[in-house]
């Protein structure tokens, strides 16, 4: 344990309201802190930014996995364990499932919680793309209120988000829709096969209409400074019917709509290539389904 | 037998999984310090000046420079050259520069943030291409710690004769240990009392010997103690001295008690590695087959110091050749200096290296002279009665044709080969192959070395009536605890429960030398029996013991002895088998006492959309002589194969300018048991004269021959020769888009 621990403080908080108004009140000082999974390892190298730290781990508000008519929302304090363990989220949204599955160990699973690794805005996470893949909207609450925002719009840049100091994220939401002429596709391409930060990961959903693709939804992690959607290469594929051209094209805008970097864990060339690599075997999937 | 042979319980078992064991922090003193380490960024310069930021209560810490060295200030090893703390001169990055210590291990954490080094820069050099082209002169007059070389024949006259001439040059790179357990050390010392120190090591002797020539005490004021020890694989070899006298010189100035322990960043930052190497072969092979001759450049990274790099190019130069038969043979080896931490020793000690080299140079001999790998191998294996390339002659029976139909039995080698190679012709992104290795590895410290090292290993009676075993050889996860008291039982004839391990304290135990080299079995288990017959022969002669005894029996004699004479006390000391003979100067003779071989076979697949290799089937056969605990030596095997496939496959340290940059175990990737396969393991036993109950040594010899067959199974899925290890998923891009190039 390299800190300091006499610089850091942490409080608990009676409410959900309590915690809103300690944020709001003091927006440079306190910061939320979840499961903790993330900041616990910058804790122990020395490198967490010397705050008073919230412990919102046993907010009620922020728990649960709930179901109405239009939507799933999950608390944003529901882990990866509840994830992988509630039937509709595997009937209906497998991807996340599988990205639950696919993070960490068992103990991180216990304790990493879905929001915490949405404000942790890591280009690599695993959830993140798997949530993309199925328009989710997230529920962002201050003290002034809630407001909602779709997913795809929440990260700005690399680290930076639209989450104000003083707002904690309630809740995501997955809208639901018929489960049939679905299509999900999952892959992390990892350092290992287990308990890795992905190198590339791409998260996609199709829904057909026919022979046609009615809606398309790609999205990548560690390919950018944030996880991405690809809206061209989704638009190339929405409303079409498969064909090796189309597939073809749409495998060289997904390349154009990526721009990842050399690191410790992989390099560029390497990226780029599986990036659209996976991307192709997920339109083989989609051709052994619907194409002739 | 009784049980050698029998998986008994393990002797520290119950203590290890009741969390009775006591490791390295869990020992703590009233009034204890707490240590740090501050270290040099710069990789190479001169050190100008110590900065101390304001807000830190420096009043309050112990310092220690190389100016409050008591004694020397040098790690005394094999050279002089490596200091306990700079004197000036930096040499790589995170090189010991000031020593802090602290009741508060917060505080002290804050401290080190607040000192800056400011140093000079020199010119660094960082790889062996620019050592050996001496880019910049870093150590000695030419860079080189150490040059041997070893001939066979007469190289330069085979190549004319020959009817194939096969060059190559293969790399690999750094690797970690990663013992569970990071490096620690608590230390007690003062001048009255002397120096005493508890840690987590593997070599408590080494310890010892480097503590004394720190302090410039005599022996007696100096006691080393191995606390429970959470693995070491080489890491705590040689290191453990360095930070033994460390935390030693904080607590001599301070006077406190002082425990200084690693955290997982500092330990695979600061401390040794694997050498990497670079291989050039040139071989000449006849149209049948037959290799006529091998010329081998031979090249390790040492790192800054010369620490053990010496032994480990060694043990490298003399596994080059292989166990084939081979009557010219030029092995020209060198280790040399980079900016970088020292590399040091780990589990094979040079002989991975060159044995990769050798292996995958073998497969494309084969491929070019269109034979398979197997029978290129198979006219070569070297027979009982031929010499290997140092002038041994092998005089036991030698079963590597055996081993090699056997290993092809085990995985369906034909059979697989011909499914995989249909099957890969129809699937576009999945394809399979399977690749073998065949090598051998020498138990035992090389030539002269056991000669040198004298070994002692005592037993004595206990007044329970049990028998104690006194040894400096350590448990460190491997197994020395259980086999020993093996050995000893059998020895005896009494129960194995009767026998007692001493904590190896070098004030309570003789020297039987370093737990290292694949000795402690064979060596110093040697010993062990040898001891025992001892006993058992001094309590006959008393009239104690009748010629045949129950254990309580035994035990009663020995109260008996105890009772009229006050002590039993044996020691063994180590005899060189008359036959063994070896000359350091021409580098030829008797280079182990004996070998054990081995065939390993790879299933791998590689997914061509992400370049991922995965190991699916592993066999490894190998013939080590007596199997003293089936259970604790399959698990060896398996360890081994497992970091072998982490060194074929995933370990890559990360370099910028001279520093390991993924010093994290979630960025440096050791393979979890999902990314394993499954290892089967399989034993001959051919037992050997000199060892205890016919045991040879095994703890090396699995890391030595998985990354080739990886590699080889690798090049029969796809075609693909690659070079260098690891071979991760973005080494494999990189030469199959190059081919593809290319082509």
């Amino acid at each position: 344990m390299r800190a300091y621990l006499p610089a850091y403080d942490a409080l608990t908080p009676d409410s959900l309201d309590h915690a809103l108004e300690l944020l709001d009140t003091h927006p440079e000082e306190y910061v939320p802190f979840a499961g903790g999974t993330d900041l616990m390892v910058l804790l122990d190298w020395g490198k967490l930014p010397r705050k008073k730290y919230l412990n919102i781990w046993n907010l009620s508000e922020l728990k649960g996995i709930q179901e109405d008519e239009s939507f799933i929302s999950l608390g944003g304090l529901t882990t990866y364990t509840e994830i992988q363990a509630s039937e509709v989220l595997q009937k209906e949204f497998p991807n996340l499932c599988q990205a639950a599955r696919w993070s960490g160990a068992w103990a991180i699973q216990n304790r990493g919680t879905l929001g915490g690794n949405i404000a942790n805005a890591s280009p690599a996470a695993d959830s993140s793309p798997a949530l993309l893949s199925y328009g989710a909207e997230l529920e962002i609450v201050s003290r002034s209120g809630v407001r909602r925002l779709p997913y795809s719009e929440f990260h700005t840049g690399y680290k930076e988000m639209r989450l104000e100091k003083n707002e904690i994220i309630r809740a995501i939401l997955l809208p639901r829709s018929s489960v049939e002429n679905c299509h999900h596709y999952y892959r992390k391409v990892g350092t290992r096969k287990a308990q890795a930060i992905s190198k590339v990961c791409l998260a996609a959903f199709v829904k057909w209409e026919g022979n046609k693709i009615k809606e398309c939804r790609i999205a990548l992690g560690s390919v950018a400074p944030t996880v991405i959607r690809c809206p061209k290469s989704e638009e190339i594929l929405t409303g079409k019917t498969l064909s090796r051209e189309l597939k073809e094209e749409a495998k060289a805008t997904l390349g154009q709509e990526i721009s990842p970097i050399d690191d410790v864990r992989s390099t560029k060339d390497y990226r780029l290539e599986i990036a659209v690599n996976i991307f192709d075997e997920f339109l083989d999937e989609l051709g052994g389904c619907k194409e002739g | 037998m009784r049980w050698i042979g029998k998986d008994v319980p393990r002797k520290e078992g119950k203590d290890k999984v009741t969390g009775a064991s006591r490791y390295i922090d869990d020992i703590t003193f009233p009034d204890m310090l707490y240590g740090v380490t501050v270290r040099s960024e710069t990789s190479r310069g001169i050190l100008q000046r110590t900065v101390f930021e304001e807000g830190i209560p420096w009043e309050e810490f112990t310092q220690v420079t190389c100016k409050d060295i008591p004694g020397n200030n040098y790690v005394a090893l094999i050279e002089t050259d490596q200091p306990y703390l700079a004197d000036g001169k930096i040499n790589h990055p995170l090189e010991a520069v000031l020593l802090l210590a602290h009741p508060d291990k917060y505080l002290l954490q804050e401290a080190r943030r607040k000192v800056s080094l400011e140093v000079d820069p020199l010119p660094p050099v960082y790889d062996i291409e620019e050592s050996l082209n001496q880019k910049e002169i870093v150590w000695g007059k030419d860079n080189v710690f150490k040059e041997y070389l070893l001939e066979k024949g007469d190289i330069d006259q085979v190549w004319e004769k020959a009817d194939h001439i096969i060059e190559g040059e293969y790399k690999t790179g750094a690797q970690e240990q990663l013992y569970i357990e990071t490096n620690g050390i608590v230390a007690v010392a003062n001048p009255e009392e002397g120096v005493t120190v508890w840690g987590s090591l593997q070599c408590p002797y080494y310890v010892h010997k480097a503590l004394m020539a720190l302090f410039d005490l005599p022996a007696d004021k100096i006691r080393v103690i191995q606390t429970t020890t959470g693995g070491g694989f080489g890491g705590k070899e040689e290191y453990p001295s360095m930070i033994a006298g460390h935390a030693a010189l904080l607590a001599w100035k301070s006077g406190k008690p002082v425990k200084l322990i690693y955290d997982r960043l500092e330990d695979l930052a600061a401390t040794t590695k694997r050498h990497p190497s670079l291989t050039r072969h040139k071989m000449a092979l006849s149209s049948e087959g037959k290799i006529l001759g091998m010329e081998i450049d031979f090249v390790l990274d040492g790192g800054a110091y010369a620490t053990l790099s010496s032994v480990v190019l060694s043990r490298g130069t003399i596994h080059a050749a292989g166990p084939y038969l081979c009557e010219n043979v030029r092995v020209r080896a060198r280790v040399v200096a980079t900016n970088t931490p020292p590399h040091g020793a780990f589990r094979g000690f040079g002989a991975p290296q060159s044995i990769f080299a050798l292996e995958r140079h073998l497969d494309k001999a084969a491929l070019q002279l269109n034979l398979s790998k197997e029978e290129l191998r198979r006219r070569n294996f070297i027979q009982e009665g031929q010499l290997t390339a140092t002038g041994q002659v092998i005089n036991e029976k030698v079963s590597l044709a055996d081993l090699m139909t056997k290993a092809m039995e085990k995985s369906d080698f034909q059979k697989k080969k011909e499914q995989f190679h249909s099957e890969n012709k129809k699937n576009k992104y999945i394809k399979r192959g399977i690749g073998l290795s065949s090598f051998f590895h020498g138990a035992g410290f090389t030539g002269s070395g056991e000669a040198y090292l004298e070994s002692m290993l005592g037993m004595e009676a206990t007044k329970e009536g049990k028998i104690r075993i006194l040894s400096a050889s350590t448990e460190i996860g491997q197994g020395t605890n259980t086999i020993f008291s093996q050995i000893a039982a059998e020895a005896l004839g009494i129960e194995y429960d009767l026998i007692e391990i001493s904590v190896p304290d070098t004030a309570l135990v003789p020297n039987s030398g370093p737990t290292v080299a694949s000795r402690t079995c064979m060596i110093v288990g040697k010993l062990v029996e040898s001891a025992a017959i001892q006993v058992k022969e001094i309590l006959r002669q008393s009239g104690f013991l009748a010629s045949t005894y129950s254990s309580s029996e035994f035990s009663k004699a020995c109260q008996s002895y105890l009772d009229k004479f006050s002590q039993l006390r044996v020691f063994s000391k180590y005899k060189q088998p008359t036959n063994i003979k070896w000359d350091d100067q021409t580098y030829r003779g008797d280079a182990y006492g004996a070998y054990a071989w081995a065939v390993y076979v790879a299933e791998i697949k590689i997914d061509l959309r992400t370049y991922e290799t995965t190991v699916e089937d592993f066999v490894a056969l190998q013939e080590v002589g007596k199997v003293i605990h089936p259970t604790l030596a399959a698990g060896q095997i398996e360890g081994g194969v497992a970091q072998g496939i982490g060194y074929g496959l995933y370990e890559k340290v990360v370099w910028d300018k001279g520093q390991m940059i993924n010093n994290q175990m979630t960025n440096y990737i050791m393979p979890t048991s999902a990314d394993i396969g499954k290892i089967r393991v399989f034993f001959e036993e051919a037992p050997y004269a000199h060892g205890p109950a016919g045991a040879k040594g095994i703890g090396e010899l699995p890391l030595d021959g998985v990354a080739p067959a990886i590699s080889s199974a690798i090049e029969n899925a796809i075609g693909l020769d690659i070079p260098e290890i690891p071979v991760t998923p973005e080494t494999l891009h990189e030469y199959w888009v190059s081919r593809k190039v290319n082509s």
